[in-house]
């Protein structure tokens, strides 16, 4: 499993000044304000939804955002794609700092950087035709392909594998997966350098999944477009993506190459996300513990008092003193590769091969696990 | 519709005969566009302590069928036909204070979204005692310790405490443990689950199917466990059951269904899943298509739209003409021969699975 | 809770302060003086500008509404009519008679009317509209929301007549509606009423029959309701215990609204039955351009339905734990 993704020609074409990234976030933080006191209501703290975070991502790269519920990603795409204004940190796009651009100044960058939202049934206005949405940005912003906007969306459909004929149709005519298609070629429209795609296949049936990552590869592929792909499915988000970042409570506590994180993690959190997604076993009958098998307690914690030092430390079971007193520095481990950067005082082996013993921290299953192997 | 024949309608004596046993079910509702054929000629066992895993997409009517055996339904639009014995005992026609007194007791349900699941008003405590109150005669007081008791038994931290706190004070994750531990208060014979991991985050979803399982090992409940997600129920269930538009097109034990399936909707299935292990050079291989209309459903084989291997089958537009049947047992409903299903496997979807 | 509920009243307490004011400068803005109306035939310049430094009209407005407000809070003894003890708010143009007091006088008529009405329409709106949800989809839910759907189509000044025109006046089988105090005789208290709260109470019934079941089929598709009766707890059980809370929400609310504004005075049945209570007073003070009288009103019905907005929010912190602990 190390073969590199021939990157696509196109890449070239798209990259502005050589090496300089499309997209560089740095320092990126936002915080929610929570309302409450007496007797006039203020803003007593926070939720710190996103809370320092570095990523870059080059021209015609795919790179993937994982992690679970409430721990940012999704947050970070709409900040990036600027529905949401950033409470401190840049983010620069093609060396332009659009962290703080009104309306006016990010009208020319609006075009570049695209979004594909989760739910193809609210994402799409029901009474607009299929050449209406899909036209609707280009007609935002002035844009007259040649041969006519009509022309353009009928590429469009075609591009996504919707009939062209279905120009006048209305999003209720279609299924959940083919909403997703318009949704992907309204993204299309103004010819982005950049798209953000939050969940993208997480409401749809799995057979309809694989058609929709199929396609956005082809896209990216093809058109050379770069993607920050958001989802929990970590499956999902190694097929896209060639680089990944790991989130937890606002952070990244890993990020490196893709064949890095997924089989040579070093942070614990990542160990335990990889170890605890079900997979069908094709080969033979009896290598269950070929993996790792690792089962944290409780939750997540809440992000409006995330813990000191480490946010991982209170689900961590290496966690020591040194966690809660100091925040670990996402930095190169050493025996890493130099981009697989990791923020842990105390990094685990870079295998996810089985361990001789379980770790086991819910209070439950080691319990009843212990009384069934008496 | 099936191949099986109906067995003798004599009861089969608790503890002789499978647990649960549906026969040639149909369930339809009316709906303002027509009639909405949900479950069609769907027949099944579950045997006591085994695991069935029901694997289906959305309208495959692996849900439906559930709420049935629980009698769940609106009976004022459902129209449900043929035979679900628990323990031999006939339920599509029993009374409902019959089956009520099943409910929660011998037969438990566990619920997608646990927040929803769970009403807002009571705590969580109360709702654990309610059927232990019902169901064993137990007082207030007992009841309440019995919920106290299973709190602990599920992973709550300080269940003395917790059990006087109200659903939303609860985590996702805390709120399916006492889903679970509603569910297995009277301990049941049957446990279904219905997607009961699907709300939850990765970490958490399996803590959950661990202790479902370890609770399983204890309380010796039969599980039928519907999902849409393979990798949970190759980690859950002992034998599998694949439902497509009404009707169960593949079963057999996890192993068979999973490493030599039959059926070219699960061949799709397992192409079309990105897995952590799997090739990166090729793109996944989807099923074309969509999931059909329950209103208007195919012709013929229900899968045929969407099938690859159609014309490969014996008799030019057989899947279109004939709907193939599932043998009891090992078996899948499709008009391909078993050398074809065998050598298509091994030689075309296979090699894709990397 | 208690903290939830200081800050509720002074929000209400500054609503009820800019209500005051916005009055204030309405009443001055419409070209209609009241002195015109109280000099009667002997008008003349004079005798205006009298009324209108009798009545303290001549001095700038800023300076009524500080009397105003000063009055309101510490009462004052400048009028000519007595002493006007805190809340003052002066006394009537039109009948010389201190508003607060007439005020407290009218209450009782519409207290009882609102009170009466209200058992009733509670009772066979709610009683029928559970009856339906229970029962939908039978003959007796179709009867019962076709009903519905016709009577709240119908008017108090439609039914009000109706009703006196059939059962007091062709019939002779209820008094004429009359309010006599409770105090003094609660048989004519009742039936002097009867009428007024069949009335009143029939509109309101309908709407709260259609409210109580659209909700109650709602909360039954609710998951928990499901999840309880797969816990195999009964139907009766599940409808009353689980759904039922669930309803109390939106008809708590509208109930509350209800209230308020009736307390406030049922305007259209006071003046059809005749009965003396604040909704007619509140048509009298604006008949009159009688300011005293119409900011007494006008505040008083604008407190009844802060008030019961309060009552309701504590009410749903009672019903909805959610709503306690957040």
């Amino acid at each position: 499993m190390t073969e590199d993704i021939v990157l696509p020609a196109s890449r070239e074409k798209n990259a502005g000044v050589d090496g300089e990234p499309l997209l560089q976030v740095s320092k990126l933080t936002k915080h929610f304000p929570v309302k409450g006191g007496f007797p006039i209501r203020r803003t007593i703290g926070a939720v710190q939804a996103v809370d320092g975070i570095d990523i870059t991502v080059h021209a015609g790269e795919s790179f993937g955002l994982v992690g679970e519920s409430g721990c940012g990603k999704s947050t970070t795409g709409r900040l990036i794609t600027r529905l949401l204004q950033p409470t401190t940190g840049t983010i620069s796009y093609r060396g332009q700092d659009i962290s703080h651009a009104n309306r006016k100044q990010l009208a020319p960058i609006r075009s570049e950087i695209q979004m594909i939202f989760q739910d193809p049934y609210s994402s799409l206005n029901p009474r607009q035709t299929v050449g209406k949405i899909i036209s609707g940005p280009m007609e935002i912003n002035d844009i007259n392909p040649e041969g006519g906007r009509e022309k353009r969306v009928r590429e469009l459909l075609e591009i996504v594998g919707l009939n062209p004929e279905h120009y006048n149709r209305f999003p209720h005519e279609f299924s959940g997966g083919q909403r997703q298609r318009i949704g992907v070629a309204r993204a299309l429209a103004l010819e982005p350098k950049l798209i953000v795609a939050d969940e993208p296949v997480s409401a749809l049936d799995v057979s309809i999944q694989a058609q929709v990552v199929n396609l956005l590869q082809k896209v990216q592929k093809e058109l050379g477009i770069a993607f920050l792909f958001i989802a929990h499915d970590l499956a999902v988000v190694r097929h896209f993506s060639q680089r990944v970042a790991v989130m937890y409570l606002g952070k990244i506590i890993e990020v490196g190459d893709r064949d890095s994180i997924y089989t040579r993690p070093r942070h614990p959190y990542t160990h335990a996300l990889l170890s605890a997604v079900p997979e069908v076993n094709l080969t033979d009958e009896d290598s269950a513990g070929a993996r790792e098998r690792i089962r944290l307690a409780g939750d997540v914690p809440s992000p409006i008092s995330p813990p000191s030092g480490c946010r991982f430390r209170t689900r961590c079971w290496k966690a020591q003193d040194k966690c809660a007193a100091q925040e670990p520095p996402l930095i190169q481990i050493s025996g890493n590769r130099a981009d697989h950067l990791t923020a842990c005082h105390f990094p685990e082996e870079p295998t996810i091969e089985g361990r001789d013993e379980d770790i086991v921290l819910d209070p439950a299953l080691a319990a009843l696990e212990e009384g069934q192997a008496e | 519709m099936t191949t099986l024949t109906k067995e003798a309608g004599a009861p089969t004596p608790a503890g002789a005969g499978p647990l649960l046993s549906v026969r040639d079910l149909h369930v339809s509702f009316k709906t303002e566009d027509g009639i909405v054929r949900a479950v069609d000629g769907l027949s099944f066992d579950l045997e006591r302590g085994r695991t069935l895993g029901i694997v289906g997409e959305s309208g495959s009517g692996k849900s439906v069928t559930n709420l049935t055996i629980l009698g769940l339904h609106n009976p004022m639009f459902t129209t449900v036909e043929g035979e679900i014995l628990l323990d031999g005992r006939e339920l599509t026609t029993a009374r409902e204070s019959e089956l009520e007194k099943l409910r929660g007791n011998k037969v438990a349900m566990i619920f997608q979204d646990p927040l929803t699941a769970l009403s807002p008003y009571y705590t969580v405590g109360r709702q654990i005692a309610e059927p232990y109150m019902k169901h064993n005669g137990a007082s207030k007081k007992e009841a309440w310790q019995r919920a106290v008791e299973m709190l602990g038994k599920v992973g709550i931290p300080n269940p003395v405490e917790r059990a006087k706190d109200y659903p939303h004070q609860f985590s996702g994750g805390m709120r399916q443990r006492a889903m679970i531990a509603m569910a297995l208060v009277c301990d049941p014979d049957l446990l279904i689950a219905d997607e009961p991991t699907t709300a939850l985050d990765v970490t958490v979803q399996a803590q959950i199917l661990d202790l479902l399982k370890d609770l399983q090992q204890e309380f010796g409940s039969g599980i039928i466990f519907i999902t849409h997600d393979l990798g949970v129920i190759a980690d859950m269930a002992d034998d599998i059951m694949v439902m497509y538009a009404g009707g169960a097109v593949e079963r057999g034990t996890t192993g068979e269904v999973l490493r030599a399936p039959r059926h070219p909707y699960t061949w799709g299935l397992l192409n079309s899943m990105p897995r952590l292990d799997s090739d990166l050079g090729a793109p996944l291989s989807p099923i074309p298509g969509s999931p059909p209309s329950l209103l208007t459903p195919p012709s013929g084989c229900r899968f045929h739209p969407r099938c690859t291997f159609q014309d490969r089958v014996e008799g030019t537009g057989r899947c279109v003409r004939e709907r193939p049947l599932l043998a009891p047992d090992r078996a899948s409903a499709c008009h391909l021969t078993a050398d074809q299903k065998r050598t298509i496997f091994i030689e075309e979807i296979k090699p894709r699975l990397g | 809770m208690l903290r939830f509920l200081v800050r509720r009243f002074i929000g209400a307490v500054v609503i009820l302060f800019l209500l005051s004011m916005v009055t204030f400068v309405l009443f001055f803005g419409v070209p209609r003086d009241p002195a015109l109306l109280m000099c009667g035939k002997t008008c003349n310049p004079d005798s205006i500008a009298n009324i209108h430094h009798v009545l303290g009209l001549d001095k700038p407005i800023t300076e009524q509404y500080g009397i105003f407000l000063h009055n309101l809070v510490m009462g004052s003894d400048q009028f000519a009519q007595g002493p006007c003890p805190a809340p003052c708010f002066g006394y009537s143009y039109h009948t010389n008679e201190a508003v607060w007091g007439t005020l407290m006088d009218r209450l009782p008529t519409t207290v009882s009317l609102t009170l009466g009405a209200a058992v009733c329409f509670l009772l066979v709106g709610l009683g029928t509209g559970l009856l339906a949800a229970w029962r939908r989809g039978t003959l007796i839910d179709k009867t019962a929301t076709a009903g519905a759907m016709v009577i709240s189509a119908l008017q108090i000044y439609f039914l009000g007549p109706l009703a006196l025109a059939i059962l007091v006046y062709q019939t002779h089988w209820f008094d004429k509606p009359a309010y006599n105090p409770v105090s003094q005789s609660p048989v004519s208290w009742f039936t002097g009423l009867i009428i007024p709260w069949v009335v009143l109470s029939t509109i309101f019934a309908a709407q709260y029959t259609r409210m109580a079941r659209s909700s109650m089929i709602e909360q039954l598709q609710e998951e928990h309701v499901r999840t309880a009766r797969a816990k195999g707890m009964s139907r009766a059980y599940v409808f009353f215990r689980y759904a039922w809370r669930g309803s109390l929400i939106p008809i708590v609310t509208i109930f509350g609204i209800d209230l308020g504004s009736l307390f406030g005075g049922a305007i259209i049945t006071e003046y059809t039955f005749s009965l003396p209570g604040l909704g007619q007073l509140a048509v009298q003070s604006v008949f009159f351009s009688d300011l005293p009288l119409l900011l007494g009103v006008m505040l008083f019905s604008a407190s009844m339905i802060l008030l019961f907005n309060i009552i309701v929010d504590a009410l749903y912190a009672f019903i909805d734990p959610r709503v306690r602990l957040s």
